[in-house]
């Protein structure tokens, strides 16, 4: 028997990213399952080529900065950044949006900054707000839900209009997203958006009848489900609770502070939670390791300041939704928090 | 400003005269290009470079304006005293730059429209106060002339490269609006090469023009470190041959 020379602390648990990533990965499939329940299975057709999209681009730039291939995609972390960018994206947006956005997410945002671990930003975040700039008619086609859909789609009709632009018998995404009315679909967020900018308030929006028709009750529910992955994750240990407590509550604190202020013009804080990116970014984007702040406090500050951001331009703001913003400038600014929130070194001064 | 501007000192210009103009064509278009490598004047060269046309209208600008303040530096540089030569400097390039304005206002409207605030800010382009100071206060009135000319054919190309990139990116179009600059003849040169529903927004947006300029300066680097290690292997051969011999 030999004894091990380790310093302390003699019990640890290692986890290797690529468990880590599993995890994260595995913890997403609540909120998939759920958007694949309401907006039908297109969702899984768009990871499929995320994450082949995402697996090529890492082997060939690997292969350029001559580093082991096989090793590096086992580690799972592009599938995660892959995945991420799928759901994100509306389910029936075209081929080319989910490989571009993957493409930009692991060669320019993740490996010319020197790979896993290195990157400033968030890769799927970067993604998605190049996306949005560069193709802001199909990043904001999303389906009506599916008893509201007029026209009944296959899962074959899906993935033909994702590879297409059509279904089998022709309807082209534009029809696709309108629903039984001929209204164009938007999300929750963005009917508050447009309709507080024609002058409604808030108590008209919620009663008219765009806002019931809305995929309200289907962001709900698949923000609840993230939400209930980001509480496994939570339990196993793989993230820790100090950044998303601290977002949501900083979400809530905000939101209500606006909604105190002008109840007419601002949502509700419940609102804020469960519309959007919310829940899936509190549990499975903040919580990236290498673009997250790293010291305890510096954590607590870098939640409360995307709180704030995304209550900012979501209330204020032109775009409807607001977390890959507030995470990419919240990125930005987690050196300088790192650098004046470390802990002070057991006896050392204050 | 970049401390790499060479210098030249009269004696040795006198030396050797062909190869000056040779070096600073050189220095101009590729080793201190004030765009890819001294990284001067971005701020025209990000925001104006979304079509060929402002791209050329703008690069053509600078050129002329840096030419002649060069000139006029280079001729003037006996005479001012060290301490006052920036704001004699800013206020020769001012005049120059206005005389620009104001000849591409009466001939070249349209354009003038489109580049906007981007053409009285020539004034404040680092490239022309950096090669004043660093080169035209120091040099012969022809040297400094051809500096000028060979710094804005530099910088000229960068912009251009990248309005060409961007435009095809955007608009799939080459020369689009070249009538602006040329007159009515030159719509013949505008080529549509491709057209689809989706534009590629971000190429015309700012943040496109940071990265597809982060792309040309990669493969700049690149393409030195290509050339440096072509230079450096017969070196390595010869030096084994002298080893073994």
């Amino acid at each position: 028997m030999a004894f091990i020379n380790a310093s302390s602390p003699y019990q640890s648990n290692k986890r290797k990213t690529s468990e880590i990533m599993r995890w994260v990965i595995l913890c997403l499939i609540p909120g998939i399952a759920i958007q694949s329940y309401y907006f039908g299975f297109a969702n899984l057709i768009q990871i499929f080529i995320a994450a082949l999209t995402a697996l090529i681009c890492e082997g060939f730039i690997l292969h350029m900065r001559k580093r082991p291939i096989t090793v590096t995609l086992k580690d799972n972390s592009a599938l995660l950044t892959a995945i991420l960018i799928a759901i994100s994206i509306p389910p029936l947006s075209p081929w080319w949006v989910v490989t571009i956005g993957c493409g930009f997410a692991i060669i320019f945002v993740k490996q010319l900054y020197g790979g896993l671990g290195q990157n400033i930003f968030n890769p799927a975040m970067a993604a998605y707000v190049l996306l949005l700039i560069a193709f802001p008619v199909q990043m904001t086609s999303w389906l009506p839900m599916h008893d509201l859909q007029s026209i009944d789609m296959s899962f074959i009709d899906q993935l033909s209009c994702i590879l297409t632009g059509s279904t089998r018998d022709g309807y082209s995404l534009q029809q696709l997203t309108s629903n039984i009315d001929g209204l164009s679909m938007a999300t929750p967020l963005d009917i508050t958006k447009n309709a507080l900018n024609a002058g409604f308030t808030i108590s008209e929006i919620l009663q008219r009848a765009a806002f019931a028709n809305s995929s309200w009750q289907a962001i709900q529910w698949v923000n609840i489900g993230f939400l209930f992955g980001g509480g496994i994750l939570l339990y196993k240990r793989i993230i820790q609770y100090t950044i998303p407590l601290s977002f949501l509550l900083g979400l809530s604190v905000f939101s209500f502070i606006a909604f105190a202020y002008a109840p007419d013009l601002n949502t509700t804080p419940i609102f804020h939670l469960f519309s959007g990116a919310t829940m899936l970014g509190a549990f499975f984007i903040l919580t990236d390791p290498v673009s997250a702040a790293t010291t305890q406090k510096g954590r607590i500050l870098y939640g409360l300041l995307i709180a704030l951001l995304v209550v900012l331009i979501r209330n204020i703001g032109g775009y409807p939704d607001a977390v890959a913003f507030a995470v990419l400038l919240a990125n930005i600014c987690v050196p300088l928090i790192d650098y004046y929130s470390q802990p002070r070194v057991y006896g050392g001064r204050t | 400003m970049s401390q790499e501007n060479i210098e030249i000192s009269p004696e040795k210009s006198k030396q050797i005269k062909k190869p000056v103009y040779k070096e600073l064509l050189l220095q101009g278009l590729w080793k201190n290009n004030p765009g890819i490598v001294q990284l001067l004047g971005l701020c025209p060269l990000l925001a104006i470079t979304n079509t060929m046309t402002n791209a050329l209208g703008l690069g053509l600008a600078t050129l002329f304006v840096l030419i002649a303040s060069n000139t006029l530096i280079s001729l003037i540089r006996h005479h001012v005293t060290a301490a006052i030569r920036i704001p004699i400097f800013v206020m020769i390039i001012a005049s120059l730059v206005t005389c620009v304005q104001l000849l591409m206002n009466a001939f070249t409207y349209n354009l003038y429209l489109s580049l906007g605030i981007f053409i009285p800010l020539i004034v404040t382009n680092c490239i022309i106060i950096g090669r004043a100071e660093a080169f035209a206060s120091k040099n012969s009135v022809a040297h400094s002339a051809f500096d000028g000319f060979a710094m804005g054919l530099g910088f000229l190309g960068v912009l251009f490269l990248l309005g060409t990139i961007r435009e095809i990116l955007a608009q799939g179009s080459i020369f689009s609006g070249i009538e602006t600059l040329l007159g009515s003849w030159a719509k013949v040169l505008t080529i549509t090469l491709y057209t689809t529903d989706t534009k590629f927004l971000l190429a015309a947006l700012p943040p496109g023009a940071f990265i597809i300029m982060g792309l040309i300066l990669a493969l700049k680097n690149s393409l030195d470190n290509k050339i440096k290690n072509k230079k450096k292997r017969p070196e390595n051969a010869s030096s084994i041959n002298s080893v073994s011999k």
